[in-house]
C-alpha cells in the first residue's frame, strides 16, 4: 500500500509541522517514507510545497510523479489547484477555503471554488475558523491533518495523534490538548462531508 | 545499537560525519546546504567531543580552516552551497594539491531548477578539474554511509573527497539507519610527506605528477566501489546510466524491475571500465544525471562506433532544470500518466520581503530620494534584499555574485554612473564586500555602499553574521571617513531622517556608508519566543 500527498501552502502557513507529525507516525509504524521540502528563498511568503511519500514497500523518487498523488493537501484554496496536473484521476483534494491574499492579482474566491467544485473528490473546510471556535487559532494546520486522516488509510487516525502527542510533547499539555481536539474536528468534519 | 532516524539528506550527511569521528564542520550558509552545519551544531557528540561548528565568515575561510585542521591530521567537513566552492576555489584546487592528512571532506550542494540559487552549475566538473574523487549519493541511506567512508577513503588515498549533493537529496527526508559504532576522533598528527604542503613549484611539479597516476587509481576504485554497479537486464535494445538521484527517477519508472541493463554511478572519477561493460550489452545508452551532461560530454569518444548516446545534449532529457520523475519517463519512451489539466485561475505566487521587514524601509527610502536622480543605478548583492528587484520597489538594477554590489558600483562610478549606489546585507559585506570597499576607499570612489544590516544571515534562516556590531569600526578601519559612515533605522516613521542621510551621502563625492539597521523580524519573533 502506497500514498502519494502533495502539501500545499504559503511560506511560514505551516505545512512541514503537517509533514513533521505524518512523518513521526510512519516512522514509528515502520513505514518507508520520503518528504522532500523547499527551503530558502521560496519560504518568503511564496508558495511552497512538500511531497510526501508513504509506502509499506521501499521508495525510489524523492518527487511525486504528475498524476500520480492520492491526496493534495492544502492550507489555502488557490495553492491547492496549482498542484492539479500532480492529482491522480481518483485522487482527493483536502483544502481549507480560508484565502491567504498577499498578490495583488489574487483570483476572485468564486472562481476558485468553482473550480475547486468541478473536481469529483474535495473536501473543502475554513479550518482557520474551526481552529478559532475551538479556541486555538495557532491549531489551524492540524483541523487540516485531522481532516485528511479520513482518507489517508495507510496511517490510524490514532497513530496521527501519538504523533501529535510526540512533537508537541515539549510544549506541555495543553498544547497537545488543543492540537488533539484540532485534530478531532478536522477528522469529524471530513468524515461527516465526503 | 543500530539506531532509525527520519533524516534529510542533509542531516544524514552531517551524521554520518560525525560518526566517522569529526572534529570539526567548517561552512557558510547557504541554500541547500545549510541545514548539515546545523545539525551539527544541535547534536550533542558535537559538545561532547568539543567538535567545532562556528559559522566562518566565507567559504575561502570555511576551506582554509578545515585544511589546516587536517594537517594537523584531525577529520574536517566544509559545507556550502554549489556557489560557494567558486568563493573558495583557490584553496580548493589547492588542497587537491597539499592532499588531506587527516580526512578532508567537502560537501558541495548543487541546486538544478535554481529553487534559490543564481545558477545551476554542475559540482563534478570541479572534482575533474581538481582531479579529486567525488561522491554522489542517490538517497539518504547512502548519504550516510558514502560520508562515513568518504573520511576513511580520504585518507586512504590522501587526498580531499567532494560530496556532491542536491536540492531533492539535501531538502528530502527518509528513515535512516545508522551505524552502531561511532568512531574516535583521531589524535594530533602531522603529514608524512611535509614538502607537498609546501606548493613551491619544485614541490608541486613533483606533487602533480603523483595527482595523475593517483587519479587512476582513483578511476580504480570507483569501478570497483560499492556504491556503483552494472545490472544487467532481459532488454538489451537499451543501457541505461544513472547518477546519483536519477537512479531514483528511474526506477520510480519501474517498480518491478528495470528491463534494461543499469549501470548505476556514485563514485567518480567516471569509471569507464564500467561503461565499456555495458556498451559491450547495447546499441543504444541513455544517460541519466542531475544537473549538466558530465557524464554523457566525457562518453563521448570512449566507445567503439555504432553506439548512440542519449541524454540532455540530444534532449532526450531536459537540457536545463533537475530531472523529475516525468522527465526521465519520457526519455524512457513511456506513456504519460493520466493527470488532471492546469487550472487557469491559478495566480504565481512569487516569494517577497516579510511584512514588517527592514528592507522594505530602506527601499522605500533609497526609492524616494533616487527618484529625483536620473542616472542613479544601484548594484545589488545575494540575500533576502535581492528581492528588492521585484515589485512593488524595482529599486535594483544587478545582482551577480557575493559582494559584487560594491565593486561593481565602484567600476561602473568610474565609467560616468552617477549616483552609483550598492546594497549589500550585512552577512555579505563581511563574506565579500569588505575587500571591494577597501578598492573603493583606496580609489576614493564616488559611490553610498548601503549595508542593510538585519544583524543575521536572513535568507538561509538566521544564522550568526560574522560582523554583528562591529560593521562602523570595520570601515572605519578599512579607511571610510567616520564622517560618511552613517547609521540610521529603517522604520516609516523615520522616513524624512532617513532620506536626509540618503541625500547628504549621494551628494558627497567619495566614499559613504551608510548601515541601515533593524533586527530580521524573523529572528527578532524566535529571540522574543526564548
Amino acid at each position: 500500500m502506497k500514498k502519494d500527498i502533495i502539501l500545499a501552502g504559503v511560506g511560514g502557513q505551516g505545512i512541514l509541522s503537517i509533514a513533521t507529525v505524518i512523518g513521526s507516525a510512519a516512522l514509528e509504524q515502520g513505514l518507508h517514507l520520503k518528504q522532500a521540502e523547499v527551503h530558502g528563498m521560496s519560504q518568503r511568503g511564496g508558495d511552497v510545497q512538500s511531497n510526501l511519500r508513504l509506502s509499506s514497500a521501499p521508495i525510489f523518487s524523492d518527487l511525486i510523479p504528475k498524476g500520480g498523488a492520492d491526496l493534495i493537501v492544502s492550507l489555502e484554496p488557490m495553492e491547492a489547484l496549482r498542484y492539479l496536473p500532480y492529482l491522480s484521476e481518483n485522487g482527493w483534494i483536502i483544502t481549507n477555503t480560508s484565502p491567504f491574499v498577499n498578490i495583488p492579482n489574487y483570483p476572485e474566491m468564486e472562481k476558485v471554488m468553482a473550480e475547486l467544485d468541478k473536481l469529483p473528490n474535495v473536501v473543502a473546510l475554513d479550518v482557520d475558523q474551526i481552529a478559532k471556535d475551538l479556541g486555538s487559532p495557532r491549531s489551524a494546520n492540524m483541523v487540516l491533518l485531522g481532516a485528511m486522516a479520513a482518507a489517508l488509510y495507510i496511517l490510524e487516525p490514532e497513530k496521527l495523534r501519538e504523533g501529535i502527542r510526540r512533537i508537541f510533547g515539549r510544549k506541555g499539555d495543553t498544547v497537545v490538548e488543543s492540537n488533539i481536539k484540532a485534530f478531532d474536528a478536522g477528522l469529524e468534519f471530513s468524515q461527516k462531508n465526503r | 545499537m543500530a539506531d532509525k532516524n527520519l533524516l534529510l539528506g542533509d542531516e544524514a550527511l552531517a551524521l554520518g560525519a560525525l560518526h566517522a569521528g569529526l572534529s570539526g564542520v567548517y561552512a557558510y550558509p547557504g541554500t541547500p546546504s545549510t541545514e548539515i552545519t546545523e545539525y551539527i551544531q544541535l547534536h550533542p557528540l558535537t559538545k561532547e567531543r568539543n567538535v567545532h561548528s562556528h559559522w566562518t565568515t566565507n567559504e575561502k575561510t570555511a576551506m582554509e580552516g578545515a585544511l589546516g585542521m587536517s594537517y594537523a591530521g584531525k577529520r574536517a567537513l566544509v559545507c556550502f552551497k554549489h556557489v560557494g566552492l567558486n568563493v573558495c576555489a583557490d584553496p580548493f584546487m589547492g588542497s587537491a594539491m597539499t592532499g588531506a592528512n587527516g580526512g578532508l571532506v567537502i560537501a558541495s550542494c548543487d541546486d538544478p531548477s535554481m529553487h534559490s540559487s543564481q545558477n545551476e552549475q554542475d559540482s563534478r566538473f570541479y572534482g575533474a578539474f581538481a582531479m579529486m574523487p567525488v561522491f554522489e549519493p542517490s538517497n539518504q541511506q547512502e548519504t550516510y554511509e558514502m560520508a562515513r567512508e568518504a573520511f576513511d577513503y580520504s585518507e586512504r588515498r590522501g587526498i580531499p573527497v567532494l560530496m556532491r549533493m542536491t536540492t531533492r537529496l539535501s531538502h528530502s527526508r527518509a528513515v535512516v539507519e545508522s551505524g552502531d559504532s561511532i568512531r574516535e576522533q583521531n589524535q594530533l598528527h602531522y603529514p608524512a610527506n611535509p614538502r607537498q604542503w609546501v606548493t613551491l613549484p619544485v614541490n608541486a611539479r613533483v606533487r602533480n605528477r603523483q595527482l595523475i597516476k593517483d587519479y587512476a587509481l582513483f578511476e580504480e576504485d570507483a569501478a570497483a566501489s560499492r556504491f556503483n554497479w552494472l545490472k544487467d537486464g532481459k532488454d538489451h535494445s537499451m543501457g541505461i546510466i544513472a547518477c546519483g538521484l536519477a537512479y531514483n527517477y528511474l526506477m520510480e519508472n519501474y517498480p518491478d524491475g528495470c528491463p534494461y541493463p543499469v549501470l548505476k554511478i556514485s563514485q567518480y572519477p567516471f569509471p569507464r571500465k564500467l561503461a565499456l561493460e555495458l556498451a559491450s550489452m547495447t546499441k543504444t545508452i541513455l544517460v541519466l544525471e542531475e544537473g549538466q551532461p558530465l557524464v554523457e560530454e566525457r562518453l563521448r569518444g570512449v566507445f567503439p562506433t555504432g553506439i548512440t548516446i542519449r541524454g540532455r545534449i540530444d534532449n532526450a532529457v531536459n537540457r536545463d532544470g533537475e530531472l523529475t520523475p516525468d522527465a526521465v519517463r519520457a526519455a524512457l519512451g513511456l506513456p504519460e500518466l493520466k493527470a488532471h489539466p492546469a487550472s487557469e485561475v491559478v495566480a504565481p505566487r512569487p516569494p517577497a520581503l516579510c511584512q514588517g521587514c527592514g528592507h522594505r524601509d530602506f527601499f522605500t527610502a533609497l526609492n524616494n530620494v533616487l527618484k529625483d536622480y536620473e542616472g542613479a543605478r544601484v548594484f545589488g548583492d545575494i540575500g533576502c534584499y535581492t528581492l528588492g528587484w521585484m515589485p512593488p520597489f524595482h529599486s535594483l538594477h544587478t545582482c551577480v555574485e557575493m559582494g559584487a554590489s560594491v565593486t561593481m558600483a565602484n567600476g561602473s562610478a568610474y565609467s560616468g554612473t552617477w549616483p552609483a549606489v550598492a546594497v549589500i546585507g550585512d552577512s555579505t559585506f563581511t563574506h565579500s564586500g569588505m575587500t571591494g570597499l577597501l578598492d573603493a576607499v583606496n580609489e576614493n570612489a564616488d559611490i553610498v555602499v548601503c549595508i542593510s544590516d538585519n544583524l543575521t544571515t536572513g535568507m538561509t534562516g538566521g544564522q550568526d553574521s560574522a560582523g554583528t556590531g562591529r560593521l562602523e569600526a570595520i570601515c572605519a578601519g578599512l579607511g571610510v571617513d567616520p564622517a560618511h559612515i552613517r547609521t540610521i533605522v529603517p522604520l516609516p516613521k523615520n522616513y524624512p531622517e532617513m532620506e536626509q542621510v540618503i541625500k547628504e551621502e549621494v551628494e558627497y563625492h567619495g566614499v559613504s556608508v551608510i548601515i541601515s539597521r533593524r533586527e530580521c523580524i524573523q529572528t527578532l519573533k524566535r529571540h522574543a519566543k526564548k
